[in-house]
This record gives C-alpha cells, sequence and structure tokens, in this order.
C-alpha cells in the first residue's frame, strides 16, 4: 500500500481574526431569528402558509441571483489582488457593490409594493417577520456596500496585492456572509412550506 | 504616576467611595423597611430610602467612571490632561449638587422639592432614577459637557488609541443619552419608551463600552500583554454589545403598550445579550493566563477577574433568566429584576470602578502597589462583597420566584402584600448578607489606611 504523503497544506484565515467573530456574532443573531421564525410558525402553519404566497418569489430569485453574482465579483476581486492585477480589483469591487445596490432597489420595489397595501410589522405575525428578517438583512447589504466603497477607494490608492489582502479579505468574507444569509434566508421566508 | 494630571482621578475616586458607603447604608434601611414597613417612618418613608439608594449608586459610579477617565486618558495619550484645573472644579460643583439633591430628598416631602426646583417649568421629575431636581439634571449636563470637552481635548493632543476611542465614545454616548431625561411627554407610552433611552442604553448599552475599555486598560497595565490582542478582543466585545444590547431595549418594551413586535425583537436581541459579558470574561482570564509579568497589584487583577465572572453571571445569566417576553410576563417587576439588578450593578459596574480605584489609588499614592498586608485585606474585602452580594442575589431570586408563584402563576393568586407576609423570611436572609456586605466594604475602606513593607515606588 502506497502511503500518499500528507502535503501540509498551508491552511490560512483570509482576512483579519476580528472579523470572523464579528461574522459569527452576526450569523448568531440572525440564527436565533430564523429559529424563532421557525418556532412561530411551527405553532400557526397554516397561517405562514396563506401569507407566504403573497410575496413575490420572482423579485426575491432575482435578488439571489444579484447576491451570488455579487459575491462572484468580490472573489473576483481578491484573486485579482493575489496576482497584483489592480485595476482589475477596483473593477470588480464596484460590479460587487452594483448588484448590491440592484438588490436593494428591487427590495424597495417589494416594500413598496407591501407597505402601499398597508401591511406592517403590527399585520401578523407573518409579516412581522418577514419585514423584520429582510429589513434586518437590508440595513445588512447597506453595511456590505459601505464596507466595499471603502474597499474600492483603498484599492484605487493601491493598498492591496500581493503584499497584502487583509482588509480586503476581511470585507469579501463580510460580504459573502450577507449572501449567506440571503441564502438561508430566501427560501426560508419565501419559498419552504 | 506618568503624569501629573492623572492626581485629578484622587478626589473623584474617594469621593465615589464615599458616596458608596452612603448607597450601602440606605439599602440596608430599605432592606430593614420590607420586613419592618415603618422603620424610621416618617423621617425617612420607603419611597425616599430607595430613591437615595439608586441615585447614589447612580452618582458614586459617575464619580468612578470620571475619575477613571481622568486617570486613564493622560496616560493612554501620553499628554497631560487638557486643563487639571477645570476638572477639579467639575469635581467640586458635581460633589456640591450631589450632596444638595440627597439633602433636598431627604428634607423635604418629594412634591415640595419639585415644586422648589422648577419643576412646573419642564417636568422632568418623579420617574425612577431620574428623579432629580431640574437644576441637578443640568448641573450633570454641564459637568458632563466638561469632563468630555477636557478628555476629549487631551486625546485630540495626544495619542489616539483604541481604548481611549472605545471610552470617549461610552461616554459620549452616556451625555447623549442623559438629554433624553428631559423629554417628558405626557403620554405614558412614549414616556416610558424614551425612559429606557437613557436607563437601557446606559447600562446595556454604552456603560458596557466604558466598562471595556477600564478593563482594557487595566489588563494591559497589569498583564503586560501585547497592546494589539487586547485591542482586538475589546472591538470584538463592543460589536457585540452593540449588535445584542441596542435593539435588547426591546425587552423594556413587552408590556408598555408599544407594539407586539417589540416582543419578538426583544427577546431575540436581549437573549443575545449575556455573549458580549461571556466574551469579557474570557478575554479577562485568558489575558491573565498570557500574562508576560507578575504585576505586584494582586488585588487589581483579581477585581478584574471578579468583574468579568459576576457581570457575566449578574447581567448576563440573571438577565437572560427573565429576559424572553413569555417569561417575563410572569416576571416582570418581581424580587427576580431586583436580583438582576442587584448583581448586574455590582459585578460589572461596582466591580469595575473598584478595579480601576484598586489600580489607580496606590500610584496615585506614590507607590506600584500597596503592602502585601493592605492588598490581603483588599482582597478580603472582595471575596466579603463578592459573596454577600451572590447570597443578596440568591435569596432575592428565591422570594422571587415564590413571589411569582404565589400571586401570579397559582390557580388562586394571592394579593401582593400576602405574599410579601409569607417571603419575608427571605427578606431577612438578605438583610443579613447586606450586613456582611457593608462589613466587606468596611474591611475594603480599612485596607487604604494600613501601611506595612511598601513595595517599589511608581
Amino acid at each position: 500500500m502506497t502511503s500518499v504523503a500528507a502535503t501540509p497544506a498551508t491552511r490560512r484565515l483570509p482576512g483579519d481574526l476580528a472579523i470572523w467573530f464579528f461574522i459569527l456574532a452576526e450569523m448568531l443573531a440572525f440564527a436565533v431569528f430564523f429559529a424563532t421564525y421557525a418556532f412561530a410558525r411551527a405553532k400557526n402553519v397554516e397561517m405562514f402558509n396563506l401569507y407566504q404566497h403573497t410575496l413575490d418569489r420572482n423579485l426575491g430569485g432575482l435578488n439571489t441571483v444579484l447576491l451570488i453574482t455579487g459575491s462572484w465579483f468580490v472573489v473576483l476581486a481578491v484573486q485579482a489582488a493575489h496576482r497584483d492585477d489592480t485595476p482589475a480589483i477596483s473593477r470588480n469591487i464596484l460590479l460587487g457593490w452594483l448588484c448590491g445596490a440592484g438588490f436593494l432597489a428591487v427590495k424597495v420595489i417589494e416594500y413598496s409594493e407591501k407597505f402601499g397595501a398597508g401591511i406592517s410589522l403590527s399585520t401578523n405575525t407573518f409579516y412581522m417577520f418577514y419585514i423584520s428578517l429582510t429589513f434586518f438583512h437590508f440595513m445588512h447589504v447597506i453595511l456590505g456596500m459601505v464596507i466595499l466603497t471603502v474597499l474600492w477607494f483603498q484599492s484605487r490608492q493601491g493598498m492591496y496585492g500581493s503584499h497584502g489582502a487583509n482588509g480586503l479579505e476581511s470585507g469579501a468574507a463580510y460580504w459573502h456572509m450577507v449572501d449567506l444569509l440571503w441564502i438561508v434566508l430566501f427560501p426560508l421566508v419565501y419559498v419552504m412550506r | 504616576m506618568q503624569f501629573k494630571s492623572q492626581a485629578v482621578a484622587k478626589p473623584y475616586f474617594i469621593a465615589a467611595i464615599g458616596l458608596f458607603v452612603g448607597q450601602i447604608l440606605f439599602g440596608l434601611i430599605l432592606g430593614l423597611q420590607y420586613v419592618l414597613g415603618d422603620f424610621l417612618f416618617p423621617a425617612i418613608p420607603f419611597n425616599v430610602a430607595r430613591m437615595v439608594h439608586t441615585n447614589l449608586l447612580i452618582v458614586w459610579l459617575l464619580f468612578g467612571f470620571m475619575g477613571g477617565a481622568y486617570y486613564m486618558i493622560p496616560e493612554e495619550s501620553e499628554t497631560e490632561l487638557f486643563s487639571p484645573k477645570l476638572a477639579l472644579a467639575m469635581f467640586w460643583i458635581f460633589l456640591v449638587a450631589g450632596a444638595l439633591t440627597i439633602v433636598g430628598y431627604l428634607a423635604v416631602p418629594y412634591a415640595t422639592l419639585a415644586e422648589l426646583t422648577g419643576n412646573n417649568i419642564l417636568e422632568t421629575m418623579g420617574r425612577e432614577f431620574l428623579e432629580q431636581p431640574l437644576p441637578t439634571k443640568l448641573g450633570i449636563v454641564v459637568v458632563a459637557l466638561a469632563f468630555l470637552f477636557n478628555i476629549t481635548m487631551t486625546v485630540l493632543k495626544g495619542k489616539k488609541t483604541a481604548i481611549s476611542l472605545v471610552l470617549l465614545i461610552g461616554l459620549w454616548g452616556l451625555a447623549v443619552f442623559f438629554l433624553f431625561s428631559f423629554y417628558n411627554p405626557v403620554n405614558v407610552v412614549l414616556d416610558k419608551f424614551f425612559w429606557w433611552w437613557t436607563v437601557h442604553l446606559w447600562v446595556e448599552g454604552v456603560w458596557e463600552l466604558i466598562l471595556g475599555s477600564f478593563l482594557a486598560f487595566v489588563l494591559i497595565k497589569t498583564t503586560g500583554v501585547d497592546r494589539e490582542v487586547i485591542e482586538k478582543w475589546l472591538y470584538v466585545i463592543v460589536t457585540l454589545t452593540l449588535i445584542t444590547g441596542i435593539i435588547g431595549t426591546g425587552h423594556h418594551y413587552f408590556w408598555i403598550g408599544t407594539p407586539e413586535y417589540w416582543q419578538w425583537w426583544g427577546s431575540i436581541f436581549s437573549a443575545l445579550e449575556p455573549i458580549p459579558f461571556f466574551a469579557m470574561t474570557v478575554f479577562a482570564f485568558n489575558m491573565v493566563n498570557r500574562r508576560r509579568r507578575e504585576h505586584p497589584n494582586k488585588a487589581a487583577v483579581l477585581w478584574a477577574l471578579g468583574t468579568g465572572v459576576m457581570a457575566f453571571l449578574g447581567a448576563g445569566v440573571w438577565g437572560f433568566l427573565h429576559t424572553l417576553a413569555p417569561v417575563n410576563y410572569y416576571t416582570h417587576g418581581s424580587q427576580i429584576t431586583a436580583a438582576h439588578g442587584h448583581m448586574a450593578f455590582y459585578g460589572a459596574y461596582a466591580m469595575v470602578n473598584l478595579m480601576m480605584i484598586s489600580y489607580a489609588m496606590p500610584i496615585l499614592r506614590g507607590r506600584a502597589a500597596n503592602s502585601n498586608k493592605s492588598q490581603v485585606l483588599e482582597m478580603w474585602s472582595f471575596w466579603l462583597m463578592t459573596v454577600a452580594i451572590v447570597f443578596i442575589t440568591l435569596f432575592l431570586t428565591a422570594a422571587g420566584i415564590l413571589q411569582v408563584w404565589l400571586q401570579r402563576v397559582s390557580e388562586s393568586p394571592l394579593p401582593f402584600m400576602v405574599v410579601q407576609d409569607k417571603i419575608s423570611l427571605f427578606y431577612w436572609m438578605r438583610e443579613w448578607a447586606g450586613v456582611a456586605f457593608l462589613i466587606g466594604l468596611i474591611v475594603y475602606i480599612t485596607s487604604f489606611f494600613v501601611g506595612g513593607d511598601e513595595k517599589e515606588t511608581a
């Protein structure tokens, strides 16, 4: 039997340790929220299913595509940094940012339709969760875009490259978290029944 | 002492300890009034004793925070305080205003005090913890602004560190949220809603930043662990505090007439509030275990570890006990709340001030640490007070569980006063634990006057 020499892969945590604590804390908060949603839904499945029908799954799907694409651009930005392709860093960050802006625009269309119909946090428990969860997530998209803006300016100043990309990787990790949360949120609130 | 101007912290610390003694004495009076209803009546009615007990707590903690900031900021900024004279002037103004307020509470009926102090001009009085007359409230604003001006200018002219930045955010937040004490709308729901912006956002928001910053400072000094490591922890703690604490305000909005979604928001976010406190405990122990030197001031290190543990237990665990809306439906405003309040305030804010005083006072008195004899005494006081507060908390928790059961859960609920009689045994035990606390406090004060061989001068 030939033993394959285990090559000690240099596993490295991308980005700063502190951002990972932050991400874990954020995800924990959302996890509790998701669990509470499940708990509340279990007690009132029919009502949740009924009002889930009123949500626009196509817009939700479009937003999913936008966020995943945005994450892809941010991955490209990090890869560009590792091979010192400075123009590609800022270009991809900008494209990622635009995906975020697209997400917000779609969400605003969705909200204006719902709020226009007089739906509020107090309408019923389903809408309370729908609005709370998507709004908290909405705020996180905005924060992610603020971070991307900072990264864009920094990348234009040549801060990132093979010499170091700690800040870029940290921001990218946060942006992926925003994406990941949506990938859980969308099926949970819009689709699953 | 690295900078001469740090010396202004000393009177603040002394005043803090003096007011602390007052707080505990009134606590004992109150505790006795729970079981002997007419004790000291009509000289000191229950509502007045309670007001003095809680107001003295707030004021001594503020003295401690200010003293701590005046001590820490010059050292962090590596420059003399912007204006030591202003700091001393503010000390006397705050002390006199505080003393007059307490005299006012004790000397005249509260309604008369309100009349005398212009409450009809701007009605701010009569609300729990914010009972101070208008002139006192304005005085607090003036003192806070002058204090903030002083330390902000010091930071601006000197080095800017993460620790001083976090402290500044905490202290500015403290001042800003106090402004809501001037907002007293006629609508009781709105009144309560914004009242919590002062009360909750202080103790479960910006004060935690002050706590984290002081803890980080003392840990850097006593353990010699790299500043980068400590700062990273501090960032994590600050973030966790803000994520959980701000919307966590919602756990006060369950039953005051606010929309129902607060029951969900408040439960979810406040359920996460123990996490930053847990992080602080891990932080303190971790840093002490990784220490690079043995600091001669062992008492200060003990307070630092103690505040981590007790804040987590008091604020985190005892807070979580009754923070979920379905639980709080039964426990709201019972002795469970009192149990939580006692351990949380002692563990988080009394202990962090005592830690700061323990670290700074010997240096202010010209030595790196007190004599061994004095430190042993101080550590005795640590254990006496801490164990006493644990028992106060346990007895009040027992009283609270019984109270909730007899008065609210049981199929034939009993009236409030009948239940109070039935749980009086626990009130008696709480009172004796309070006496033990006072003994601990006396030992603590004695430790300042015990000499012996002094360690090397700072």
